[in-house]
């Protein structure tokens, strides 16, 4: 519903349709819900029933002389109790106070909880404070002593009793209902009905009371549980129904005064509490998931009208040539990715290609940046590299090759070796990056140590400050000692990075290492990625979508788009003759290229989703020159000249192979 | 560093005397920090008791008769009526009755017992140490059988995981005194393994009191365990999921070290805001439990003060369970400073 409709639609007070009938009808096809719902109703109308039905039972004293504390038998169905009374009966009289105790309680905790968390989340402000402040004080009154306190002045009184406990879990609903209630306050089409003079009772009833019923649902069902338990244990404690009348709480108390005669007694009364507490809570949880699929059912109604096209190809992607050297486990090449693809399982079942036919190396030294829009596979590649894929990801074709190791066939131990040691990560968001719990300085000595075995603790936390050192941040010892909180963004991510050189690695992988920071530090983290390259030696792949950062740093760039790479060309032949249409776009789009009055031009369009990828050419419904042709099926990634890739079908077309002359090479 | 932070600006111009008393104790504060949470936390017990208190007082004022026509009887003189009256302060205006109380009560005298003529004080102090035992080992039970189950249940999401689920359900069904009446039956009754009832103790034999308190401590712990368990395993899976855990894997750190260091100092304020709630819950459930194992405790007492209608021992034993309850809601707040470093610094 769009605002103007919403506000239509407040206006002319049509009714907003409650989500109340769906949630019964979802509630209703869960078989668990049902029994609890059931066999509630069949205790409840017991309750109210039975006592009126039999009031000898209630206010007899003693049963059967002869047969006292007999078991079960056809005569008494659970037996006698120490009285010779009939335990089944009583067990039926005693519902009555059990379930009226309950209900007392549900219905304080209904009136009360509601109004004033509708009316704090509504009204806010001083209103809200206050309520709250309230709320805070009511929650920490012990509960079952405050309900003794109300006994000892009116003995026996269940109704002052469980409403009191009311009275003290009501804050508990009133916070939930506030919740719903603020959040509904601050939706636009409430302030339009404000403004336009809806009287606020009017709001309250017909738009947050609709919206907060499924949460009070769920917390009435579980009241209800709670309330049972403080009703039966009031009862057995002898303080909330004068004897003789029965009660599943006086029932239990029976049964332990005998417990050394006939054991059985405490059974009955004590199964019917924990069942009929079940029945609650799992009422509760039904109710609750019922609610939950609401959302989850128009959420994949939605993906599933996105999801028209079937994804491409299943199986091994299409990647047709080979690369131009020799991608094995050859010397100059420290990480070759080969042909690669990674797919998640549907919880539906089947899979979605999450990146297919990703290919690319990197020398060593080498710093290879990795182009695309958001959500076109760079991270997922990267994530796989490391070993780290999140469940439900795999790998469904071809080879991550380091230093002669498949690294996508070695085991999670081998992996742990490689991981920190040969190749280092260094993340998007240097903040969360770091463990809050723990100082800089032993964070970064327990990866030394894990590296270095047999250093000494002391020696690691020399060795972690030196670190710190390295990567130039000021007072190194002091921020060792400091909390990752207690660091900028730049800090942490000088911090992330030094952590990375602890097991001094052959390749670092930089996913976004700059996104999160202010324009001066990405600068300078730049110059200390370049600087640890020439000092060291270390291979970069660099994650980015910054063609800025690209061309400063990178010496050859890989694009990917919707989960393939469609191009791989030295930095130059990237920028100055680049081939594939999707780069020529992206390259159009960046800020730095076009002059400061013209309008910025941009891609029409977004990247397809995993599971939403056309059969032929990813790009094909973005792309200016696509043709019938391109939709036909997978293209394939291509050798358009020496030291270059190009997916693309038209990349044969005689302007480009004219252009291809003033191409500088490739590197390898 | 810290107070580096908080010493005033060299740019600022020089302190007045009371900026620098409220600088100062500002940067004792910061020194402080644990001290400074358990002075705020503490300081909420003042309305605690205040309402808590006024309660009683508002509750008596609504019936008819008192104090004096329950123990003089209904057969009583008028004039010995009005002697005991005047005697207890009852013919005073509620709010005098209120005050005089809160008077006494902050001089550390919380009257007489109508039932038995002795101090409140004295029989209070005297029961005090059967509950605490009796809710320390609870806790302890809860605390460390839950951890370690959410612990392994969210490392193996296996069947362990779906049998605290339904455990969990199950000890949200299952009222303490049953399950300690189970045990009773089982463990006593049958076996005759433990005492069913009764409290030795500790000076009168530490095992003989350890006895005393097994089945006890069971009945009141083993129902809030599965539920700390589950929200352990929600925090640590939460948390096994994060980027910090991501990235510590990255940087090749052990799976030892990444449950046991780096997730489950993460995942502990949440254990201790669970087990500081069910802390709260097991001053309720001591009284049951205490009922059931005739354990002379403050919760039997207030049972037995209920069916006597001893109103001033019964107000005594609010003051009690209030400050009670402040305590655990001190020691959450401290621990939670103590776990999560951000608290301390802010």
């Amino acid at each position: 519903m769009t605002e103007t409709q919403a506000l239509m639609a407040t206006l002319n007070a049509s009714p907003r349709r409650a989500p109340a009938p769906r949630l019964w009808r979802r509630l209703l096809r869960k078989p668990e819900a049902v029994v609890s719902i059931v066999f509630l109703g069949v205790v409840t109308a017991i309750g109210v029933i039975y006592p009126r039905l039999r009031p000898d039972v209630v206010t007899q004293f003693a049963g059967d002389a002869t047969g006292m504390l007999s078991g079960p038998s056809s005569a008494h169905w659970l037996g006698t109790d120490g009285l010779g009374r009939d335990v089944f009966e009583r067990l039926l009289a005693g519902a009555g106070p059990t379930m009226e105790g309950v209900g007392i309680t549900v219905l304080v905790v209904l009136l009360l909880g509601m109004p004033i968390g509708m009316i704090a989340g509504f009204f806010g402000g001083r209103v809200d404070a206050m309520i709250n402040w309230g709320s805070d004080l009511v929650l920490s009154l012990p509960g079952l002593i405050i309900q003794l306190v109300v006994l000892a002045v009116y003995p026996a009184n269940q109704w002052l009793a469980m409403g009191a406990f009311g009275i003290l879990y009501a804050p508990r609903l009133a916070r939930i209902v506030r919740s719903v209630a603020l959040s509904v306050r601050e939706e636009l089409y409430v302030d339009a009905a404000i403004v336009s003079g809806v009287s606020w009772t009017f709001i309250l009833t017909r738009h947050v009371l609709p919206r907060v019923t499924g949460s009070v649902v769920v917390q009435m069902a579980i009241v209800a549980g709670i309330a049972l338990q403080v009703q039966t244990g009031l009862a057995f404690l002898g303080l909330l129904v004068p004897a003789p009348a029965p009660s599943w709480g006086g029932l239990i108390a029976d049964g332990i005064s005998n417990i050394a005669l006939q054991p059985w007694l405490i059974w009955p009364a004590g199964l019917a509490t924990v069942l009929t507490t079940l029945a609650f809570g799992v009422l509760a949880d039904s109710l609750r998931d019922a609610g939950a699929e609401g959302w989850s059912r128009q959420g994949s109604r939605l993906l599933l009208a996105a999801r028209r096209r079937p994804a491409s190809g299943s199986g091994k992607p299409a990647v047709g040539a080979a690369p131009p050297e020799d991608a094995g486990p050859g010397s100059d090449v420290l990480l070759a990715v080969e042909d690669f693809g990674v797919a998640v399982t549907k919880p539906s079942g089947g899979e979605t290609l999450l990146v297919e036919g990703v290919r690319f190396e990197v020398a060593p030294g080498e710093i290879v940046g990795l182009v695309g829009e958001s959500g076109c596979g760079k991270t997922t590649t990267a994530t796989a590299v490391m070993g780290l894929l999140p469940d439900g990801a795999h790998v469904t074709s071809g080879h991550i090759w380091y230093g002669g190791r498949d690294l996508t066939a070695l085991s999670e131990a081998e992996l742990r070796r490689i991981r920190g040691k040969e190749i280092a990560l260094v993340s998007q968001e240097p903040m969360v990056s770091l463990n809050p719990a723990f100082r800089i300085g032993w964070q970064l000595a327990e990866v030394v140590r894990r590296h270095q075995s047999g250093l000494s603790r002391a020696d690691a936390e020399r060795r972690a400050v030196d670190l710190l050192r390295s990567v130039h941040l000021p007072d190194p010892e002091q921020v060792a000692r400091r909390y990752p909180h207690e660091l900028s963004g730049g800090m942490a991510q000088r911090v992330s990075i030094a952590r990375a050189l602890a097991g001094d690695p052959d390749l670092l992988i930089a996913d976004e290492p700059t996104t999160a920071l202010d324009v001066t530090v990405q600068a300078e983290i730049l110059d200390l990625l370049r600087e640890i390259r020439h000092e060291r030696g270390m291979a970069i792949l660099l994650i980015t979508h910054d063609w800025g950062v690209l061309a400063d740093m990178c010496d050859r760039a890989v694009v990917m788009y919707a989960g393939q790479v469609v191009e791989d060309a030295s930095i130059e032949a990237v920028f100055t003759r680049p081939l594939h249409p999707y780069t020529t776009a992206l390259l159009e789009a960046n800020p730095q290229h076009g002059a400061a009055e013209e309008m910025l031009p941009t891609i029409p369009g977004v990247v397809p989703s995993p599971g939403d990828w056309p059969v032929g050419c990813h790009f094909e419904e973005r792309c200016g020159h696509a043709t019938a042709a391109c939709g036909e099926h997978g293209v394939p990634l291509e050798i358009p000249a020496p030291g270059r890739l190009c997916r693309c079908i038209h990349v044969d077309r005689p302007a480009l192979l004219t252009l291809e002359t003033v191409d500088h090479g490739g590197e390898r | 560093m810290t107070s580096a932070k908080l010493d005033v600006a060299p740019g600022e111009p020089s302190p007045g005397p009371l900026r620098w008393a409220y600088g100062s104790a500002h940067r004792w504060l910061g020194r402080h920090w644990l001290l400074g949470t358990m002075l705020r936390r503490a300081l909420t017990l003042v309305p605690l008791l205040l309402a808590a208190s006024a309660i009683n007082f508002i509750l008596i004022s609504f019936i008819p008769g008192d104090a004096a026509r329950d123990i003089l009887g209904d057969q009583a003189s008028a004039e010995a009526y009005a002697a005991l009256r005047q005697e207890l302060g009852l013919d005073l205006p509620l709010w005098n009755q209120y005050t005089n109380w809160l008077g006494a009560a902050v001089r550390g005298d919380l009257g007489t017992s109508l039932a038995t003529n002795e101090d409140v004080v004295s029989v209070i102090t005297e029961r005090l140490p059967v509950t605490l035992w009796l809710m320390v080992g609870a806790l302890l039970v809860i605390a460390v059988a839950g951890i370690v189950v959410g612990v392994l249940s969210a490392v193996r999401r296996n069947w362990i995981s779906r049998l605290i689920d339904i455990v969990a359900m199950i000890g949200f069904a299952t009222p303490s005194f049953w399950i300690g009446a189970l045990l009773i039956s089982w463990l006593s009754v049958s076996l005759g393994l433990l005492p069913a009832s009764g409290y030795v103790a500790f000076g009168d034999g530490a095992d003989l009191w350890l006895q005393s308190l097994i089945l006890p401590v069971a009945a009141l712990g083993l129902s809030s365990t599965a539920t700390v368990a589950k929200q352990v395993r929600e925090a640590m899976a939460e948390i096994m999921g994060s980027e910090y855990v991501r990235m510590a894997l990255a940087s090749g750190v052990s799976y030892p070290s990444i449950i046991f260091r780096h997730a489950l100092k993460n995942a502990a304020p949440r254990a201790v805001t669970v087990i500081g709630l069910s802390a709260v819950s097991l001053v309720g459930g001591a009284v049951l439990v205490e009922a059931l194992f005739a354990l002379p405790g403050l919760g039997l007492l207030s049972v037995t003060s209920v069916q006597k209608h001893d109103l001033p021992m019964i107000q005594g034993l609010i003051v009690y369970f209030a400050v009670m309850v402040v305590a655990i809601n001190v020691l959450v707040d401290v621990s939670y400073a103590w776990l999560n470093p951000k608290v301390r610094k802010g």
